[in-house]
């Protein structure tokens, strides 16, 4: 009896171990970044460790001297994940199309399902990396136009994350706070309302928070809140131990979305006894 | 031999050569890669018959890790 019903609660949460973007199943909560990593078999290990079922990528030009001769592409199971071109480092709407149609022309050969996804990464300025919300929303609507899945970087603002939804964004990614900072979720208000107002009439409507995780309690929390993924790359890749925490993040995540579903108490100002009053045989000071 | 902006260099490359040459001369592979001749994407199929031109501005990009 007890291990059927253990059956149950594994069963339950393995179904629910998935994340829907755009029709397409990822088997896993946590996008990993593949960038920051000392050498590409410790990224390889970690993103095992991990669990994930999709990593991001960026694109940049063929170095055409120094080449060491190995490709990150030789490291990652194309059969096994699906690869998310990003737009890191682009300024500009345009720079940003350009480069997401790089991606897609990359990725077209290999069969690989990320072929037709981006995330859109416009920024605003290179010492916080904020993005840029007026050329996130112009690249947004330009790609979604051209037929790309947008995964859609953008601030915690509720009102911009409305915007990028109503354009056609496959996923809103609101940061917890600014890209590799580690400063974790600097402020769960604006995720609650973000997630009220995409998923409040569209449950499924797939919310990912991007950037600003330092630790795994920081992953719990974005589960705990709500949100349908994570997606992190320093808080692994600069870990001490890379293949540890992206076990520990695995696990947070499973742990934060088992507390999401199982609902938390609500916080209260005073203390409620959890031993019963009644058959106390001692008395009180007031 | 002409003369063509290769990601971000000036290079010298014979007169006859294709977009595949530059790469092969490159040692870069072709499968992990895209081409962007004159700000427009060059389609894999046409990198062994599309010839370079003086003046072209190309460039050849790849994946990297990134987050």
């Amino acid at each position: 009896m007890e291990s059927n019903s253990s059956n149950i609660l594994s069963q339950s949460v393995q179904d629910d171990g998935f994340l829907s973007i755009a029709g397409k199943i990822l088997n896993s909560r946590v996008i990993v970044g593949t960038g920051k990593y000392d050498t590409l078999e410790l990224m390889r290990e970690t993103l095992e460790a991990s669990g994930t079922s999709c990593v991001t990528v960026a694109v940049r030009r063929e170095k055409l001297y120094d080449r060491d001769g190995k490709n990150l592409l030789d490291f990652i199971d194309l059969q096994r994940y699906t690869l998310l071109p990003n737009t890191a480092g682009c300024f500009n709407a345009t720079d940003a199309v350009r480069v997401a149609r790089l991606g897609r022309e990359i990725l077209r050969d290999l069969e690989n399902p990320g072929a037709d996804w981006v995330k859109l990464e416009v920024l605003g300025d290179s010492k916080t990396l904020l993005p840029d919300p007026v050329a996130t929303l112009e690249a947004c609507k330009r790609l979604v136009d051209d037929g790309f899945h947008v995964l859609c970087y953008t601030s915690d603002c509720p009102i911009m994350a409305v915007r990028l939804k109503e354009a056609g964004a496959a996923s809103v990614m609101p940061a917890g706070s600014p890209i590799g900072s580690g400063q974790g979720i600097l402020n769960p208000n604006n995720l609650r309302i973000i997630l009220e107002y995409l998923k409040g009439d569209d449950p499924s409507y797939p919310v990912i928070v991007d950037a600003g995780v330092g630790t795994a309690s920081d992953v719990s929390q974005v589960f705990e809140l709500g949100a349908d993924g994570v997606l992190l790359n320093t808080a692994i890749a600069h870990a001490r131990k890379p293949v540890l925490m992206a076990e520990a993040i695995k696990n947070a995540a499973l742990a934060g979305r088992q507390a999401f579903l199982a609902g938390r108490i609500p916080k209260r100002l005073y203390a409620t006894a959890s031993s019963p009053e009644e058959g106390l045989i001692t008395s009180r000071p007031w | 031999m002409l003369t063509i902006e290769f990601n971000g260099k000036k290079e010298q490359i014979d007169a006859s050569a294709t977009i595949l040459d530059l790469l092969q001369k490159a040692g870069i592979e072709p499968k992990f890669c895209a081409v962007e001749l004159n700000l427009e994407i060059l389609p894999k199929h046409q990198y062994a018959s599309r010839r370079i031109h003086e003046g072209d501005r190309i460039e050849v990009v790849t994946l990297v890790g990134g987050g």
